[in-house]
């Protein structure tokens, strides 16, 4: 994990002491609302529906357990004792007040975390793959490529305010995109070209909102030592020509879009022609020196547990099914890459309370060397189990409500905070998620349904995914009151679609018999190697409508 | 006299004026007396009247390009750069293009919706003036101009990012 050198501590108390005096002045009535607005969301503060939301960045979902106890003690000091993980790999807290926001920050500093940039019209946290350097296929470990970003972009002096937020992501397996790039503004694809060197696929003008797009390619191939050159190139462009006047025409994807992947690609290459050996181009030395904080922990010497686990699965149902679903296969003999679900039907996805977080911390340094990473599916990963101890494991988080093992089906549900929290919403989102658990609770059933990715957005910002779910639900207001629109066919992995809508909204209590519906059409004729989108893509829309609306 | 900020925090008397974009139909109204900002395009269009005369600087807009007079930049005393509200961030690639790419060496000032949290930030892109909004307390400049004591970037204001600065 990243380590702060005196440099990166500086900076982190020198930030505190600015937004003190930027909340101290906002207090005092010396910034009005609007000139404290971006200051605050850069620093991870919004105004919510019951009191502040304050979004703690977790870079490319790093935590180490120091940071998850620290975590819990800031959510019962400053708050109710709950955090929620987001969709980009963050930590929300629900109700910080204004005035403590400075000394959460301060609190937050002194283990090495920030929530810098974690909202406003500014580079976002880097988001990645949550199986990075325990799988088996990657061509590199793309942490250290997302620290140097992450480095790159904060405070950086130019793209402070741009037409609106900005977020990138990088991927570095071949076979799968658990990072979900091409729905972000720009996504990196860590490739090697035919001479053997490491460089990047570059994705611009991917995004959910208003106007979904799965971003183009607007370069093949970028050498690894030009990646901030490159980044700044695509950003000046996009600071200079992205839409100012209207703010749902503002994200880059519309600028890629009105001058076509072509126009665009062709205007960052005559920016960075200018840029390209400027004092911002990487060093071999500074590439060598970042992976120095991503390397492997000391892993023992040891064989695959293959016959050990056969004779605990045969004599364990529940942990034969836990382990077909939430654990994956580790890069290192004897060790397996471990999630644990935060998705346990009657919670919130997402949410844990202040004992989780510890519960968490325990479990980090009891089983994988005291780190852990968030997912996008707003899960928690313990990357690094030794496979001799999965089913001590799996006894200790059951009771803890992290071992539902329905880990990539129907009820892992990816939902946002909705309309019980969230300002912004339509309509509430966690009631729906819940009621399409509880219809679906029979774990057999989800297995035999095979992996569905089902995603939950209270409103068009689409912060719970809805367009590149299978299943896409979006929760929509008609006349003051909670509709919800449902979208076929949508995929944020390698094969990113933006889904189709199925037709007119449905009403809450409806939804759970709508999705049942859905999935009975699956079943009916699905081939038996057919996932859900696969039989989706072979059928097309109309049988699902055809059942839906009969 | 109105005040301006220097890069240093230090507040100095100041009596450049900014002529606005003269509306269709109407000429260009620049005073006798003060020296004036005028806009970029009308400064080069009328080049030959203008040239070497030392009381005319130009402003860009935000969404002006800066290219125009790329090859001229150092035949003027001052450039301004118009921020129409602070939320529109364009005069700081502006800026940086000025400086860095045009090779600008005069005098470069942030103009318009001016506060105090975007100043280091102008600073870091290359301006060393900045008109402060008359409604904001110009003796915390200097403050917000130093809340940093170093960047983690390459900005006009050094060529050392700081992955450069590490590994020696």
């Amino acid at each position: 994990m990243y380590v702060y050198d005196e440099h990166d501590r500086q900076m982190a108390a020198e930030r505190v002491a600015q937004f003190r005096d930027q909340t101290r002045r906002a207090l005092a009535g010396e910034l009005s609302e609007e000139e404290f607005l971006p200051l605050r969301l850069q620093n991870g503060l919004y105004v919510q529906r019951h009191a502040p939301m304050l979004r703690i960045c977790v870079p490319y979902g790093m935590l180490g357990s120091g940071q998850l106890r620290r975590l819990a003690r800031i959510t019962r000091d400053y708050d109710k004792g709950y955090a929620h993980f987001t969709t980009r790999q963050n930590v929300q807290l629900n109700w910080p007040a204004l005035e403590d926001v400075p000394d959460i920050l301060a609190d937050l500093a002194e283990v090495e975390m920030h929530a810098n940039q974690t909202s406003g019209n500014c580079i976002r946290n880097t988001t990645t793959d949550q199986f990075s350097g325990v799988q088996a296929d990657e061509i590199t470990d793309p942490r250290p490529y997302c620290e140097i970003i992450r480095q790159w972009s904060t405070f950086h002096p130019e793209f402070a305010f741009l037409p609106r937020k900005f977020k990138v992501a990088v991927n570095a397996s071949e076979k799968t995109d658990r990072a979900a790039i091409r729905i972000h503004d720009i996504g990196l694809q860590i490739v090697r070209n035919d001479a053997g060197e490491l460089g990047f696929r570059v994705h611009v003008g991917g995004g959910l909102g208003r106007t979904p797009m799965v971003g183009p390619v607007i370069r093949e191939f970028l050498p690894e030592l030009d990646l901030l050159t490159y980044l700044e190139a695509v950003l000046r462009v996009y600071n200079r020509y992205g839409r100012r006047d209207n703010k749902f025409k503002a994200r880059i994807k519309i600028l890629v879009k009105a001058l076509t992947p072509e126009g665009f690609a062709e205007k960052v290459e005559a920016e960075w022609a200018h840029i390209k050996d400027s004092p911002t181009r990487l060093t071999p030395e500074a590439i060598e020196r970042m992976k120095g904080f991503f390397t492997e922990p000391p892993y023992e010497a040891l064989d695959n547990a293959t016959d050990l686990l056969a004779r605990q699965r045969f004599e364990n149902r529940g942990f034969d099914q836990w382990l077909s679903h939430n654990v994956d296969v580790h890069k290192k003999p004897g060790y397996a890459i471990v999630t644990l679900t935060l998705k346990k039907t009657g919670t919130p996805p997402g949410d844990v309370t202040d004992q989780q977080l510890e519960q968490i911390a325990d479990l980090a340094d009891e089983y994988s060397f005291g780190e852990v990473r968030v997912t996008h599916h707003q899960n928690v990963v313990l990357a690094d189990v030794r496979q001799d101890r999965l089913l001590e494991l799996w006894q200790a988080i059951t009771p803890m409500g992290f071992g539902t093992a329905n880990l990539n089906t129907l009820t892992d549900i990816i939902c946002c905070p909705g309309g019980d929290y969230c300002a912004l919403a339509n309509a509430k989102s966690i009631p729906v998620a819940e009621a399409i658990q509880r219809r679906f609770d029979d774990l057999d059933y989800l297995y035999d349904l095979g992996n569905i990715d089902l995603n939950i957005s209270g409103c068009m910002n689409a912060c719970g995914h809805h367009h590149v779910g299978n299943i896409g639900v979006l929760g929509v207001d008609k006349k003051g009151e909670e509709f919800y629109q449902v979208s076929l066919g949508g995929s944020s992995h390698h094969d990113a679609d933006i889904g189709k809508i199925l037709g007119p909204s449905f009403a809450r209590e409806d939804m759970p018999e709508v999705i049942a519906k859905i999935i009975d059409v699956y079943v009916d004729h699905r081939t038996e190697e057919e996932e859900f989108l696969d039989t989706y893509r072979r059928l097309g829309i109309k049988p699902f409508k055809e059942r839906v609306y009969a | 006299m109105p005040e301006v900020i220097n890069a240093d925090g230090t507040i100095r008397q100041d009596n450049w004026v900014v002529v606005p974009r003269p509306e269709d139909g109407e000429s260009l109204d620049i005073p006798t007396d003060r020296p004036a900002l005028i806009p970029a395009d009308l400064w080069l269009a009328g080049y030959e009247h203008f040239a070497g005369n030392e009381r005319i600087g130009v402003w860009f807009d935000s969404h002006d390009e800066p290219e125009i007079i790329a090859d001229k930049v150092n035949e003027l005393p001052l450039i301004g750069v118009n921020f129409p509200r602070f939320v529109d961030g364009r005069g700081y690639s502006i800026a940086r293009l000025l400086r860095e790419r045009f090779g600008y060496r005069n005098e470069l000032r942030a103009i318009g919706d001016v506060l105090l949290d975007q100043l280091q930030f102008m600073k870091r892109c290359g301006f060393d003036t900045y008109a402060l909004r008359p409604d904001k307390d110009i003796n915390h400049a200097a403050t917000c101009l130093n809340f940093f004591s170093q960047g983690y970037q390459a900005a006009t204001d050094t060529d050392l990012p700081l992955f450069r600065r590490r590994v020696g």
